[in-house]
């Protein structure tokens, strides 16, 4: 456990105080759990508050601007709004299952983060298998949300619930093997070792590789274009139909913030994490993930969203292939080329993705028309 | 190999939901994500107009046939008005027959940037561009508030003519329309047109064959885009639709993205023919010498016009008196969804509410 | 422009059919007995001089001795249309073949007319309320309620 440095990439600074403060082992993790708790919250209220300023400008409005300076105290109001509100349960459901469904989904939410690297070594756990902590987590949520969908006695819900898990449940293996071919460049699976290695940003040396987690992770958050899991124009909010109240907020805050994992995520493993020149490393950290936060919030204002089985074939026949291909040809190169000269693989890369992807959209079709179940 | 067995789920996609443009329901039968069967539920909007026009004098039936179809308010005045006039032999002023044509045709423009908007909605793409086609709908509700004084229903057009002139801002206004609209139409259509994902989900679904639209008295863009070419403002041309150039769209295939295709086209045809109008524009009065109780002869009527949403039409009875003996108005929403049974059939909910966005009804003049 | 044709003309044709079916024509409508509708308007539909393909709309009015239902119907193809009418008498009771099987753009029609109107038609496929619901007593637009 490291304490986090506060100060510049000045290692002399904060220096004085022990590396257990305040007072042992169990005062320290309390501490520091609470704190990533509420950065957690802040950046989840700042990620909401920045969407929605941001699909205004897209839609040609003017986002939130009354309450506060600028509109900043929106999520403070939504907030509040939501938790005075009523909780209604249906009489039919599944008491425990519906009362638990909140918490499985929300849990997995918060402790993905003590191994997020918010600077070099300043994370809660610095395990040495980050990369296998994160991903065996984050698939516990999903049981969350079809607990959701079972027990709220809504049928709605229940579609919506078998969408969650066929979609996810395919997503996770492109998800998984573009991480692989990070993990052969890195050569280890602990995330700050992952920032470490990271000399040249990892989206130049894996471009299909950025592209296929990407899209990968955006259907495993269901966030647009593939937000058909809660899609409110077909199944009017899906799983969380019959959810109001407090309990309603905490599916709220799953969705934003495995938004924010997904952020935090490709900031750690393409982006180069906190590496950059003259600002604080947490203040790299925080911009890269707003950056990568702006371009799926301009995907959401954009694009419509796909059906269910297009969904479904793009994972299976579309990101599989490619993502295997990606992590043969990445093998190849790791080693074939020499320690120093890894910058040869970014023009090669680049050609490769280019090809590939034209290759494969012309072969691959989407589902036009009817598609056989 | 084993099959798994399954059975079929009623879901009640209930009168309030998100998609269903208003009350209606439907009541389908799911064999998983596949729709097995639809049966709808209509009546929750029933007001019963048909049998208030019978106690209201000719006049004063002209609101209630704002609140049928009211996103497109002054074409069932422009269709109520005909019956009339042709019922009583009434003949209209030249210049009240111009500010028809032209208020009916923006009348268009603006519902067709409706229901693309709303098509777009059901897809999924966040209200984006519902919002962009909602800012070019402002210009033309900006419009009709300068002569009607309403934004929604308007109660604009009287037997004979039209209500009141144009105040003197209009002109101007129109020519900065004409110039800017088909700019933005064009703009709207370049970065709808090609987009992956629509096509992925609108092409070649929802096909709806020519023999069967016909057999199913679909008529509009509906009909259009099904390959028959049937407007009437060509076929039976009522005002003076005969004196303007314009062409007629028609699609090929007959599924979703045909009929969005066919209202973009019919959007830009509608700024022609009001160009042409605007410049022809002549002077005069507004509203023909007709008198406020008008009591026409003992007869019937029927009038229909090319509604936004295809063919609208009033079939009147008179027994010489104040009011109607008789009012009844061809629902056009209501034949336009008789199809809509054999066109979801097979699809996916996820096409159902595309293949319903893309009818584009409106539940006034479903239940009336 | 669309030709309405002439129900004298039609009815001319038409009375070697169908003798003794056609009660009156005038230069507007042709009206027809009861229970020869089905015949002359799937005769009209079929025969390809005729050939109504597209059904305008189906009414009903209250004429307090009969009700007399009005097809409004029209060909695409030669672009003509044609009024045809026909009455039942009496206020109890009434019925009309239905024509849903040759259009399917009259099933909701049909229903709207029984539902309002009480006119029930034989032969309809699924003759329900469809605007009142299914235990409402009278039907609101004949000229006796209210």
């Amino acid at each position: 456990m490291v304490i986090i440095n506060l100060g510049l990439n000045n290692p002399g600074y904060l220096q004085t105080l022990p590396s257990d403060w305040p007072g042992g082992f169990w005062w320290h993790w309390l501490l520091f759990a609470v704190i990533i708790i509420a950065v957690v919250l802040v950046m989840v209220m700042a990620f909401i508050y920045m969407a929605r300023r941001q699909i205004g400008r897209m839609q040609s409005r003017v986002g939130p601007n009354r309450t506060g300076p600028f509109g900043i105290l929106q999520p403070i109001a939504d907030v509040l709004k939501v938790l005075l509100k009523e909780g209604i349960m249906p009489t039919n459901a599944d008491k425990v299952v519906y009362w638990l469904a909140p918490v499985v989904a929300l849990v997995p939410v918060f402790v993905i983060f003590a191994v997020m690297p918010f600077t070099n070594g300043g994370m809660l756990a610095d395990l040495n298998v980050g990369i296998l902590y994160i991903v065996a987590i984050s698939s516990i949520s999903t049981i969350g949300m079809f607990m959701a969908g079972w027990g709220s006695n809504n049928k709605y819900s229940l579609i919506s619930a078998m969408r969650v898990i066929a979609a996810v449940v395919s997503y996770e293996i492109p998800v998984l093997l573009s991480i692989a071919g990070v993990l052969l460049l890195a050569g280890s699976l602990s995330m700050n070792d992952i920032v470490l290695a990271q000399d040249i940003p990892f989206i130049l040396l894996q471009p299909l590789g950025f592209l296929i987690f990407f899209i990968a992770g955006l259907a495993e958050i269901s966030r647009s274009p593939f937000d058909l899991l809660e899609a409110d124009s077909e199944i009017v909010a899906g799983f969380h139909i019959e959810y109001s109240g407090i309990k309603f907020a905490l599916f709220y805050l799953v969705e934003y913030g495995e938004a924010f994992i997904l952020s935090c995520l490709i900031t750690t493993i393409f982006l180069g994490g906190w590496r950059g020149p003259v600002l604080p490393e947490w203040l790299w950290f925080i911009a890269k993930a707003v950056i990568v936060w702006f371009v799926m919030v301009w995907l959401w204002a954009t694009l419509p969203r796909v059906r269910i089985d297009q969904m479904m074939a793009l994972s299976w026949k579309f990101l599989l292939p490619l993502a295997l291909i990606n992590l043969i040809i990445t093998a190849i190169q790791v080693l074939a080329l020499p320690e120093n000269s890894l910058w040869v693989m970014i023009p090669v890369n680049f050609a490769i993705t280019a090809v590939l992807i034209l290759l494969w959209s012309k072969l691959f079709k989407l589902g036009w028309g009817r598609v056989e179940v | 190999m084993m099959a798994i067995r399954t059975e079929p789920f009623v879901l009640n996609m209930g009168p309030v939901h998100p998609s269903t443009h208003g009350v209606y329901r439907m009541r389908l039968t799911l064999d998983g994500e596949v729709v097995v069967d639809l049966e709808p539920v209509i009546g929750y909007l029933h007001r019963g107009i048909e049998k208030l026009a019978e106690e209201r004098t000719y006049t004063g039936v002209i609101p209630l046939t704002d609140r049928l179809d009211y996103i497109s308010s002054m074409s069932n005045n422009l269709a109520y008005v005909l019956a009339v006039e042709k019922l009583a032999g009434i003949k209209v002023p030249e210049r009240a027959e111009y500010l028809r044509v032209i208020i009916a045709e923006l009348q268009r423009i603006s519902n067709h940037l409706v229901a693309v908007g709303s098509f777009f909605n059901d897809c999924g793409a966040y209200f984006t561009p519902f919002l962009h086609m909602y800012r070019e709908r402002e210009k033309i509700i900006d419009l009709f508030e300068m002569v009607s004084g309403q934004r929604l229903t308007y109660n604009y057009m009287r037997i004979g003519g039209v209500s009141q002139d144009i105040p003197e801002e209009f002109l101007p206004a129109m020519d900065r329309l004409l110039e800017q609209m088909p700019r933005s139409i064009d703009e709207l259509d370049r970065f709808l047109k090609e987009n992956e994902i629509l096509l992925a989900r609108s092409k070649g679904v929802g096909i709806l064959t020519k023999e069967k639209a016909i057999n199913c008295s679909v008529t509009g863009p509906v009909l259009r885009a099904s390959g028959v070419e049937w407007d009437l403002r060509k076929m039976d041309p009522y005002s003076i639709y005969d004196r303007f150039e314009f062409d007629i769209p028609t699609g090929s295939a007959g599924d979703c993205y045909d009929r969005y295709r066919v209202r973009i086209e019919e959007m830009r045809q509608s700024l022609r023919i009001i160009k042409q109008a605007v410049k022809q524009l002549p002077s005069g009065p507004v509203v023909a010498d007709v008198p406020h109780l008008i009591r026409p002869p003992v007869g019937e009527a029927y009038a229909h016009i090319e509604a936004p949403k295809g063919e609208l039409a009033f079939y009147l009875v008179s027994d010489n008196s104040i009011a109607p003996y008789r009012c009844h108005i061809r629902p056009t929403s209501l034949l336009n969804l008789a199809a809509l049974r054999d066109m979801v059939i097979g699809w996916k909910i996820a096409d159902l509410i595309i293949i319903f966005g893309s009818i584009d009804i409106c539940l006034g003049e479903v239940d009336r | 422009m669309t030709v309405a044709l002439s129900g004298k003309e039609v009815a001319a044709k038409l009375e070697q059919q169908f003798p003794s079916s056609i009660i009156e024509s005038n230069k507007d409508i042709l009206l027809v007995k009861n229970e020869s509708l089905f015949d002359i308007i799937s005769f009209l539909k079929t025969t390809p001089e005729f050939d109504f393909n597209y059904l305008s709309c189906i009414t009903a009015v209250d004429y307090f001795d009969y009700f007399e239902v009005v097809y409004h119907l029209t060909s695409m193809e030669h672009n003509h249309s044609l009024v045809v009418k026909t009455r039942c008498y009496g206020r109890e009771n009434l019925s009309v073949p239905s024509i849903a099987s040759l259009y399917e753009g009259a099933n909701a029609q049909e229903r709207e007319i029984y539902d309002l109107m009480g006119i029930s038609f034989e032969g309809h496929p699924n003759m329900k309320r469809i605007f009142l619901w299914d235990g409402f007593q009278g039907h609101p637009l004949r000229k006796d309620y209210l």
